[in-house]
């Protein structure tokens, strides 16, 4: 094992986390989750339309490889004259795979909240966005943080596919420094351990929010 | 904090029906679980639905809270200051106008399990009615204070026993200061010995002049505060009449057989 290279190593293929996956995934989590609760709100509005779209939408985010549309969309949108840089594209493909995923997640919790907070919302005189946004969405948020805390998780891996569309990131480091070393094993353990130890430090927050919004629960 | 103090329920006293209810009928599928339900509240009076499971008295209730939608049939609150006739679409205005008049207390209280109890009361009069907050806030804390809660404003509902929780429900209709309170079974989910603690609040309530509709099997509590009883079977009202009379001497059979079943349950 060559340790000097491994020390040399783990500051670029950090610095590529640092700068590349962790705003990446955060920023399309961010998005991918408003596209999520605007696509779960869709599918439950009774609007046929509205819903029908929906759920084609989610069944083509679940039903394609991720890589597919991370493609898709990088040599797609030029071809419309959109001329975007590879970390944009990452962002959208990476979002609209968010929000189909993540648009389940908050359906089903949603739906988990009993129907009685509903009309306990509506008998103190509350329209239904106003139950929905006070009454409803907080409940469905405790129940929805264990799902999308793996979301997120997965997507902060799943990120590693942009390095396809060369985009800077840490796996794309990694890739670097294992061909101009040809030291392909090490390097790219050496990659798996940081991406296992951003993974830890996600869980260990999940645990934090999940204690918190599980203050108004029985144990 | 009697019903009087607020000026446009006042208003009301002494003139007209506080509620008119006619015609109201409506069908889940196939089955008619309401047909042609007929009724007047004067203000400051108590009514109380009783019946067999089925009969209607729930969803009677819940019409007039616009949580069910009755497919005929005219509701008129205040003199027709809010009327709804449910022969044509009714308008999502309409129906928060109807709620604003009324509030319901749920037979399994649904509290909003994310808030506090202060915040529980204090969220219709703030949010929706837009009341300062310290003002909302100290009335809740009056009305808690009348119930024995105070000690509990910071807790979550998970953390009270039935009968709190529903004192809580109690607290939260009446914090609105509707016109109008709805009891749907509220002592139904209740171990037998908190029903007393609640229905001493109601008690209260219907004394300071509340007027009241009250959907319950407990007739010791309808007897000595109901002014008028409606007896429901089969989505219709069977016999209507002072509880006194009605529990003492019912004309009509399936009164009588309903009673002794309540009374005698073997």
């Amino acid at each position: 094992m060559d340790w000097e290279l491994f020390w040399a190593s783990l500051w670029p293929i950090v610095r590529g986390g640092l700068i590349g996956t962790i705003p990446l995934s955060i920023a399309s989590f961010a998005i991918g989750l408003v596209i999520a609760l605007l696509v779960a709100l869709a599918r439950i509005s009774g609007i046929r339309v509205l819903s029908g779209i929906a759920r084609f939408y989610v069944s083509v985010i679940r039903g394609t490889p991720l890589l597919v549309q991370l493609f898709v969309i990088f040599y797609w949108l030029p071809s419309l004259g959109l001329l975007i840089d590879p970390w944009p594209s990452a962002v959208i493909a990476f979002s609209l795979n968010v929000g189909g995923y993540a648009a389940e997640v908050i359906r089903a919790a949603i739906l988990s909240v009993p129907k009685g907070q509903w009309e306990a919302g509506h008998t103190i005189g509350m329209s239904r966005t106003t139950a929905l946004r006070r009454i409803i969405l907080p409940q469905a948020a405790r129940v929805s943080v264990p799902p999308l805390s793996n979301t997120f998780i997965s997507l902060v891996k799943d990120t590693s596919l942009a390095s396809l569309i060369l985009v800077t990131e840490l796996f794309r480091e990694a890739q670097k420094i294992a061909a101009f070393s040809q030291e392909f094993v090490m390097i790219y353990m050496e990659a798996a351990l940081v991406y296992w130890v951003f993974s830890l430090v996600l869980s260990t927050a999940q645990s934090r929010i999940e204690k918190r919004l599980d203050r108004y629960v029985a144990h | 904090m009697s019903p009087t103090e607020s000026p446009s329920r006042a208003s009301v006293r002494g003139s007209g029906p506080l509620l008119e209810v006619r015609g109201l009928a409506k069908s889940f599928g196939d089955r008619e679980v309401l047909r042609s339900i007929d009724f007047t509240l004067h203000a400051g009076k108590v009514l109380v639905l009783i019946g067999p499971s089925g009969s209607g008295k729930t969803t009677v209730l819940r019409s007039l809270n616009g949580l069910e939608q009755p497919e005929a049939g005219t509701i008129s609150v205040a003199g027709g200051e809010v009327a709804i006739d449910f022969a044509g679409p009714v308008s999502a205005a309409k129906r928060l106008a109807l709620r604003d008049r009324s509030a319901m207390v749920f037979q399994h209280y649904n509290l909003f399990p994310h808030l506090t109890v202060l915040q529980n009361v204090t969220e219709g009069p703030i949010v929706v009615q837009k009341r300062a907050r310290a003002d909302a806030e100290a009335e809740a804390m009056a009305l808690l204070e009348r119930v024995g809660l105070v000690d509990k404003r910071d807790a979550f509902p998970f953390e009270l026993s039935g009968g709190q929780q529903q004192r809580v429900g109690i607290v939260r209709a009446v914090a609105l200061r509707p016109q109008l309170l709805l009891f749907d079974e509220p002592t139904s989910s209740l171990d037998p010995e908190l029903v007393g603690e609640v229905l001493t609040v109601m008690k209260e309530l219907a004394e300071e002049g509340w007027t009241m509709v009250v959907v319950t099997h407990e007739l010791v509590f309808a007897r000595e505060v109901a002014d008028e009883v409606l007896f429901l079977d089969g989505g219709v009202i069977v016999e209507r009449g002072a509880p006194e009379r009605l529990f003492t001497a019912p004309t009509q059979e399936r009164t009588k057989q309903f009673l002794n079943r309540l009374l005698f349950p073997f």
